[in-house]
């Protein structure tokens, strides 16, 4: 057993960074992030963490510092949420792109217009066609543990790896969080690392059938990724089911499909509505990419997704999730903030058990449209 | 040799005369943003480079060589390593260029400047010539021409110069210069285009040195917080503004009026530099 500590997902996300040793840390400030890169700066600062800490003047620049450090071979962090992740985006898909690892925790964060600092996940889902690794966190131990993780798969793979932590419902707020002794082995050098004896371009113009095959290479690695990601869940002292966690689902006839941290709620909401005899379960999805669509297949139930995003009237993960299961129904709630307790979601599930959802439905709770 | 015989660039082109700068220095790494310089670099899998190069999005060239230059010293490995970058990525990173500055980062930035965005097809920069045509200018430049360079030194780094590929000895030794140097090194050299200012593309040298005779553009240092004015330009005279103005197609509009506005602009460039001398 490690040692326990007091700590917000924030915190417990910088305690990880700090076991995981990277060589470079770039970051710019962003509510609700901010934390995770002052404690870096503070460890790197007293000498806990041998690693360099650049302060940039943008988000931009930040994943830039670390794209550069990440192609010599140098293990890389940063942090994000929001504006800045889409200020970044560009140099995301170069990250990626460039086959390269690394790890970004992103304290999901609504976008603007109009301005809200407060959670939800309309930021975090833009990297769905990077070919970043996407993992979303239901509270602090778990933010610790698949930041642990995410440089050993995101290694392993060689694709960046981004970790989600609501906004404020995590990122602010303390958990006791068990330290785990996991050592992670050095980051291994790839045969395009670059140094002043490497033979090569990297990244020089690639046109048609090439550019194709990168692309194809990426993807298919991105898939080998699930395989990756559920040995090292296993291998770890506590293991979370992999791609999904089944919560309740062995006989439901009733399955909600969600992410994130308000899946603690909902689990409580279940549990209230298992005392009344109804059979319903969660499939929380861990990761968004690469999406577990095999999980997903062998779901055998209504289904109910609940979505902190949406895509046109659509909710992301109810778009992603009937692209494997027809006749979903979606709700769609929580946005920039708004909080949902179990009661609420009581009354979602019962409405649903009911039948009495719309194929998509808005969810304002009890308050006014 | 850096960049190899059969390479894309134009005829006449002035970045692959500025390439050869290159290998005077010790353990090299070039990025490249998009720019002119990408196309002459090369197609995949290919490289006309006989040193390694990082392709980077258009802004982020000055921090990914930090973030290199970073990780690599972080494994104990030396190298300098260069930001190439073209004028329009002057101002597509300018943020990131000042940021680069300020922190004092250790890599060498050479803006290579053709004055337009000539990779897309001769659009207006932030440094094209005041007045020149350009296809986003049709009727001539009206905005300022961006002295970077001033502007990289006000941030009190180690080494800031101007060059030019007409005088390559003289551009040849401040890479040297910046090469021995660590921190923000910062070397910005005037690079006429032939197909982009419209000239025969055998006079790329010709009208490069004319740009230094008449002023047009100045060859400085900032080393040791000491600014000085290169001996080349020092000893120019400032004469054949007319003739390298009109030389070129961009500038043929001209008249007699905005030829003067030009010269008072210039020579306010020149006293502006003979103060910084002095201090």
């Amino acid at each position: 057993m490690g040692q326990k500590k007091l700590l917000t997902g924030n915190h417990a996300i910088a305690e990880a960074v700090k076991i995981a040793k990277p060589d470079v840390i770039a970051a710019y400030p962003i509510t609700p992030q901010t934390p995770i890169v002052e404690k870096l700066a503070e460890m790197t600062e007293n000498g806990e963490l041998d690693a360099k800490f650049v302060r940039v003047e943008s988000e931009y620049a930040a994943l830039s510092v670390i794209l550069g450090a990440i192609s010599a071979g140098a293990r890389g962090f940063t942090a994000t949420s929001s504006q800045g992740l889409l200020y970044m985006y560009e140099v995301c898909w170069w990250v990626a792109g460039s086959r390269l690892p690394m790890v970004m925790a992103i304290a999901t964060r609504a976008i603007g217009a109009p301005w809200n600092i407060h959670g939800d996940h309309n930021d975090i889902i833009v990297l769905r066609d990077t070919g970043w690794i996407i993992g979303m966190v239901e509270n602090a131990q778990e933010a610790f543990d698949m930041t642990l993780q995410a440089f050993k798969v995101s290694e392993e793979v060689s694709l960046p790896f981004a970790v989600g932590l609501d906004g404020f419902q995590l990122t602010h707020t303390a958990e006791v969080v068990e330290i785990r002794d996991y050592e992670l082995p050095k980051r291994k050098l790839l045969p395009h690392t670059i140094e002043p004896s490497s033979k090569f371009a990297l990244n020089a113009v690639t046109s048609g059938i090439p550019k194709l095959k990168a692309r194809h290479e990426q993807a298919k690695d991105l898939e080998k990724a699930k395989e990756i990601i559920k040995e090292v869940d296993k291998e770890f002292p506590v293991s979370y089911g992999g791609l999904v966690e089944e919560y309740k689902l062995e006989d439901a006839d009733y399955i909600v499909v969600m992410m994130g941290g308000w899946c603690g709620d909902a689990k409580d909401a279940i549990d209230l509505l298992r005392k009344e005899g109804i059979q319903i379960g969660m499939l929380r999805l861990r990761f968004l990419r690469p999406f577990p669509t095999k999980e997903i297949e062998k779901l055998d139930g209504n289904i109910l997704v609940v979505d902190r995003s949406n895509s046109d009237y659509r909710g992301v993960l109810g778009l992603e999730v009937s692209a494997v299961k027809n006749g979903i129904k979606n709700v769609i709630t929580g946005f920039g903030g708004m909080e949902l307790d179990t009661q609420d979601f009581v009354k979602i599930f019962k409405k649903f058990v009911n039948n009495e959802i719309k194929d998509v439905e808005w969810w304002y709770g009890s308050a006014e449209r | 040799m850096v960049l190899l015989k059969g390479n894309a660039s134009c005829q006449g082109c002035p970045h692959s005369i500025a390439f050869k700068a290159l290998s005077y220095l010790e353990n090299p790494i070039v990025l490249m943003p998009a720019g002119c310089s990408t196309v002459i670099a090369g197609l995949h899998p290919n490289s006309s480079l006989e040193i390694p190069c990082v392709h980077v999005p258009f802004p982020a060239t000055p921090a990914v060589s930090y973030g290199l230059s970073t990780g690599l010293k972080k494994r104990g490995i030396k190298a300098n390593v260069v930001a190439w970058m073209g004028d329009g990525s002057v101002d597509i990173s300018y943020s990131l260029l000042a940021g680069s500055a300020l922190r004092n980062d250790d890599i060498i930035v050479i803006v290579v400047d053709n004055e337009a965005y000539m990779n897309t097809g001769v659009q207006s920069s932030g440094t094209t010539f005041w007045k020149a045509k350009t296809t986003t200018s049709p009727k001539g430049k009206r905005e300022e021409r961006r002295d970077v360079a001033l502007q990289m030194a006000l941030h009190r780094v180690p080494y800031v110069a101007t060059a030019s590929i007409g005088y390559m000895r003289d551009f040849i030794k401040k890479v040297k210069k910046a090469g021995k140097v660590e921190g923000f090194r910062f070397i910005h050299v005037h690079c006429p285009c032939p197909p982009g200012w419209g000239f025969e593309s055998s006079k790329t040298v010709e009208i490069a040195r004319k740009a230094i005779q008449c002023r047009a553009w100045i060859l400085w240092e900032y080393e040791n917080k000491k600014f000085r004015i290169s001996r080349i330009s020092k000893k120019a005279k400032g004469d054949g503004l007319k003739d390298y103005l009109l030389s070129q197609a961009r500038l043929r509009h001209l008249s007699d009026e905005d030829i003067e506005e030009i010269r008072r602009r210039i020579e306010e460039e020149w006293k502006l530099l003979e103060h910084l001398e002095k201090l």
